[in-house]
């Protein structure tokens, strides 16, 4: 059984928090210099051109890309031989994104409660999704998910017959909708199957996956590259301004389901795709 | 479509030369208030009350910052979705509010406010906010300190870039853009 002390997930946590704020990853600016090669519409082009260079100095300079540092969002792979000790495990992770957001010089963004609506000041508490797994390493990934695209997410239960036509003009509804509200050129994570909660939850996880990465089932790839075909048909363009760039990317996950219900969940990435790992 | 270098604040003649897709480079000072500040403002402007700062004639810039790091003069930023301000827009520009910057399509009531009162909604790029923060050259809070981010911060800028997403004609740049490009049935 192998130990891993509170203090190296709060710290690892805290790093990952202003990490993921500051370097956009690779794959996602990869993506935008595909899009402002393709991109149609001249003003389209030069919001990409400028995403770009924001992305260049935010690295450089070490600072946020986006002032929007999100709700910090927490996946946490824990393997079944580690034996985590000085403290509560959950409890090291909101300690961390506390550590992270002060250090860091990262927008806190929070309320405690949502009706009463008071910045708790430290954006905590984190959302967390634990995953007991084989092994003897904590992975931790941070996604700081910014508010405005989040608030155009969208879920539905579709019934079994509507299939795949069905999967798709909801996703083309939710982005329609979602029109420039949600900073495109976005990320969107499509989630099929499971129940309420899961596919809401994969939906997300699929919005970690690399730009450019399609899902191991062809049959589910081609559904990724025809939504991702049929999104940029919208002429929503980078920032709603019109264009052919309203998506870099579309990953789909997938999950088993009952054999009355069809849901979809639709989780919309801003430009701002932010996402960083680490393993103890 | 134009390009204008205006300084504030913007008298009715600027308004009124303004067209959906002109850019406009900005200098001079801006108000940044965002979704709690509003909420403040208008339970104040329903009762009759005056506002903690005299925002008439001036431009609401719809965002809240990151912290500054020691030597920034701000921390990165850059604006909000501006539709979650639309309830509360056509109040503002009634009390005198010639201008808002914010990022995203707005509503009806938005635009016909504009119409009604000579006012223009801008938009910025969202999420340029390591750019656009470069562009700030001094900021105070003015009110609303106990809601940090969305706290009234007066701002002094240079050439801080826009476009005028919604005229006072009923331009509406973000319908007339998206039909150039849909492709769909």
């Amino acid at each position: 059984m192998r130990t891993v002390h509170v203090d190296e997930i709060r710290d690892t946590v805290a790093r990952l928090c202003w990490e993921a704020c500051y370097y956009l990853p690779a794959d996602v600016v990869q993506g935008f210099k595909k899009a402002e090669q393709e991109e149609k519409s001249p003003l389209g082009k030069t919001i990409i051109s400028q995403l770009i260079e924001n992305a260049e100095l935010a690295a450089g300079e070490h600072m946020p890309y986006c002032h929007d540092t999100g709700l910090a969002v927490v996946y946490a792979e824990v393997g079944q031989d580690v034996h985590i000790t000085g403290g509560a495990f959950l409890e090291s992770i909101h300690a961390g994104v506390r550590k992270g957001y002060d250090e860091g010089f990262l927008r806190k963004s929070v309320v405690g409660d949502p009706l009463l609506r008071v910045n708790t000041g430290d954006n905590t508490p984190a959302v967390v999704h634990t995953e007991i797994v084989p092994g003897d390493l904590v992975k931790l990934t941070l996604l700081p998910k910014g508010g405005g695209s989040e608030n155009m997410s969208a879920m539905k239960f579709l019934l079994p017959g509507e299939g795949e036509e069905g999967v798709k003009q909801f996703v083309l509804d939710t982005m329609i909708a979602a029109g420039g509200k949600a900073c495109p050129p976005v990320i969107i994570g499509v989630g099929i199957g499971g129940s309420f909660d899961k596919v809401t939850a994969i939906a997300k996880e699929a919005v970690l996956r690399e730009v450019g990465q399609h899902h191991h089932e062809p049959h589910i790839a081609k559904l990724e590259a025809d939504l991702l075909e049929l999104v940029n048909k919208t002429g929503i363009g980078p920032q709603g301004l019109g264009g052919t760039s309203t998506a870099l990317w579309v990953a789909v996950e997938t999950y088993a389901c009952h054999i009355t219900a069809l849901p979809v969940a639709v989780n919309i990435q801003c430009h701002a795709a932010r996402k960083k790992s680490a393993v103890i | 479509m134009a390009q204008y270098h205006l300084t504030t604040p913007l008298a009715g003649d600027a308004i009124r030369q303004l067209r959906a897709g002109d850019e406009v480079l900005l200098t001079g000072t801006i108000y940044m208030a965002r979704d709690a500040a509003h909420k403040r403002m208008i339970e104040l402007l329903e009762r009759g009350e005056t506002l903690p700062v005299d925002l008439r004639g001036q431009i609401i810039f719809y965002a809240g910052p990151c912290p500054p790091k020691p030597g920034q003069i701000i921390g990165p930023v850059a604006p909000t979705t501006a539709y979650r301000m639309d309830p509360y827009a056509p109040a503002m520009y009634e009390y005198g509010v010639k201008g808002t910057i914010g990022k995203g399509p707005r509503r009806d009531m938005v635009k016909e406010a504009c119409m009604r009162y000579n006012a223009v909604s801008f938009a910025a790029i969202g999420g340029l906010s390591a750019v656009l923060s470069q562009k700030v050259r001094g900021v105070e809070v003015v009110a609303y300190d106990d809601l940090g981010p969305e706290a009234i911060r007066r701002l002094q800028v240079e050439a801080f870039p826009m476009l005028v997403a919604y005229d006072a004609y009923g331009g509406d740049l973000y319908e007339q853009e998206i039909a150039k490009y849909r492709q769909l049935p």
